[in-house]
């Protein structure tokens, strides 16, 4: 009966594993196509993430059935419970892609900011890696990598901070970068959501280990936080 | 707090084959305590030494320290009656005696001398209100208790333990026979009845313990694995045997 629940519950995170690599192949793609201005490219991923959100279902289902039927408890029930709420948070993550990639459609104006490109470029790779390591982590149930999570989340609100600044710079001197600017501030906000998101899977790790429930998030307590 | 009943390094065996290594075990008053763990384990052993029934069975050895209200639950100076009048035990088995309900719960009041009428029709009401079955079974007092349902002769063994007025009530599987609205009853009876009584608990049903205990206490082959409160037990268990009991996995 219980090997039923194993190969369920392999299932659950082979599957969860699955819809992380789609959520970080999304935020590539939003980031690419925006840096690109590759309207097609982000059409295509703004469509393409009904199916991220019907990954999200499916994986609630099968989580709410196990729960239901299987009745875990102590460890096994702290899996599917991380599970549950981990793919709820890469849903949202891969919304904030979706946003990412509605912006590319949405932006007008042809006053660019290379260095701020560049930078944005950077930032987004930097999550994936996070994204990466917290993927990696839960498949191996290795709750170490969440401090280390925490922390590559701090780089990454430095980033934005950094990038705001740069940004703000740059419409003082040229009014006509304006447009540019306010689009840059939004994707910028967008990647640093993604964070926060990733420091929340970080936290379902170190539940779903532990069952300690612990706040990893430090912007969580910064007045600007998501 | 002072726990109501302390057990310690409790070892029972049967001839030279020793079926309890050593448990330590405290209840606080006016709480639910659990006992559960695969068929075997010792949990109902270890009940049945908190008033002296395995003293019914030959060649038994207990050992241990059993201090209930002070008193040494093994001193050789230990009256029974009175033990277990004390310390009640409830069956996995409804066993009402083959007479009235009234007669039922009666049956400890007449043994103790309680003769007057009024104090009895009184004592058998605030019985049946604590367990639970007062409305149902009010009008059917004189009724034999066998032609009560199987759920309903349960709380009437319960309340036939509840006139006498214990400190501490074992019960020992008391739904296992009994259909799940009917277990639904008596773990509500039960949630009642701590505030009044202390309660020891030895179950099968994981989800039972889970929904009424205040603690649980895992056993496995004659040793205590852990024990700690339910909501911890049951989400962040100390030991690995305990997650994987609580799961099937084994057992």
């Amino acid at each position: 009966m219980k090997n039923i629940f194993s190969e369920e519950l392999k299932k659950l995170f082979s599957d969860f594993t699955d819809m992380g690599t789609a959520v970080s192949g999304q935020i590539a793609q939003a980031t690419q196509s925006y840096i690109d201005h590759d309207k097609a490219a982000a059409q295509s991923l703004v469509t393409h993430d009904q199916s991220i959100n019907g990954n999200e279902v499916d994986l609630e289902k099968q989580a709410l059935t196990l729960m239901t039927l299987q009745q875990p408890v102590a460890d096994d029930f702290r899996a599917v419970v991380s599970i549950l709420k981990a793919s709820a948070d890469l849903e949202r993550i891969g919304d904030h892609a979706t946003s990412i990639a509605s912006e590319t459609i949405r932006v007008k104006g042809s006053h660019r900011n290379q260095s701020v490109e560049v930078k944005i470029a950077s930032l987004s790779q930097q999550i994936r890696d996070m994204l990466t390591t917290a993927l990696t982590a839960f498949n191996a149930n290795d709750a170490t990598q969440a401090e280390k999570i925490a922390k590559q989340d701090q780089s990454v609100d430095d980033q934005f901070d950094e990038i705001r600044n740069t940004v703000t710079v740059a419409m003082q001197q040229d009014p006509e970068v304006a447009a540019a600017g306010a689009s840059y501030l939004l994707v910028t906000k967008l990647l640093e959501r993604i964070g926060d998101r990733i420091v929340n899977l970080a936290e379902e790790l170190v539940y779903n280990q532990t069952g300690e429930i612990i706040e990893l998030n430090q912007s969580r307590i910064r007045p600007d936080g998501d | 707090m002072t726990p109501i009943l302390a057990t310690q390094n409790v070892r029972l065996s049967y001839g030279e084959k020793e079926a309890l290594h050593g448990i330590d075990l405290n209840f606080d008053e006016h709480s639910i305590t659990a006992l559960i763990g695969p068929s075997g384990c010792g949990k109902s052993t270890y009940l049945r030494c908190l008033n002296r029934m395995n003293d019914l069975i030959a060649d038994t050895t207990v050992t241990g320290s059993f201090q209930f209200h002070e008193q040494d639950i093994y001193a050789p100076t230990t009256n029974l009656v009175e033990l277990r009048k004390q310390i009640g035990m409830v069956f996995q088995q409804p066993n009402p005696f083959p007479f009235s309900l009234y007669e039922n719960v009666t049956y400890g009041l007449k043994l103790a001398g309680h003769n007057d009428k009024r104090f009895l029709d009184e004592q058998v009401e605030r019985a049946l209100r604590q367990a639970a079955i007062w409305e149902e079974v009010k009008d059917d007092l004189h009724k034999n208790a066998f032609l009560f349902s199987g759920g309903q002769q349960q709380r009437i063994c319960i309340a036939r333990l509840l006139a006498v007025q214990p400190d501490i009530i074992l019960l020992d599987e008391p739904t296992s026979a009994l259909d799940p609205i009917s277990s639904a009853q008596i773990e509500e009876t039960l949630l009642t009845l701590k505030n009044d009584y202390t309660i020891i608990i030895v179950t099968h049903n994981l989800q039972q313990a889970s929904r009424v205990a205040d603690r649980t206490a895992f056993m496995l082959n004659g040793d205590l694995v852990e024990v700690d409160s339910t909501s911890q037990l049951f989400t962040q268990p100390a030991h690995q045997q305990t997650s994987d009991y609580l799961n099937g996995k084994f057992g």
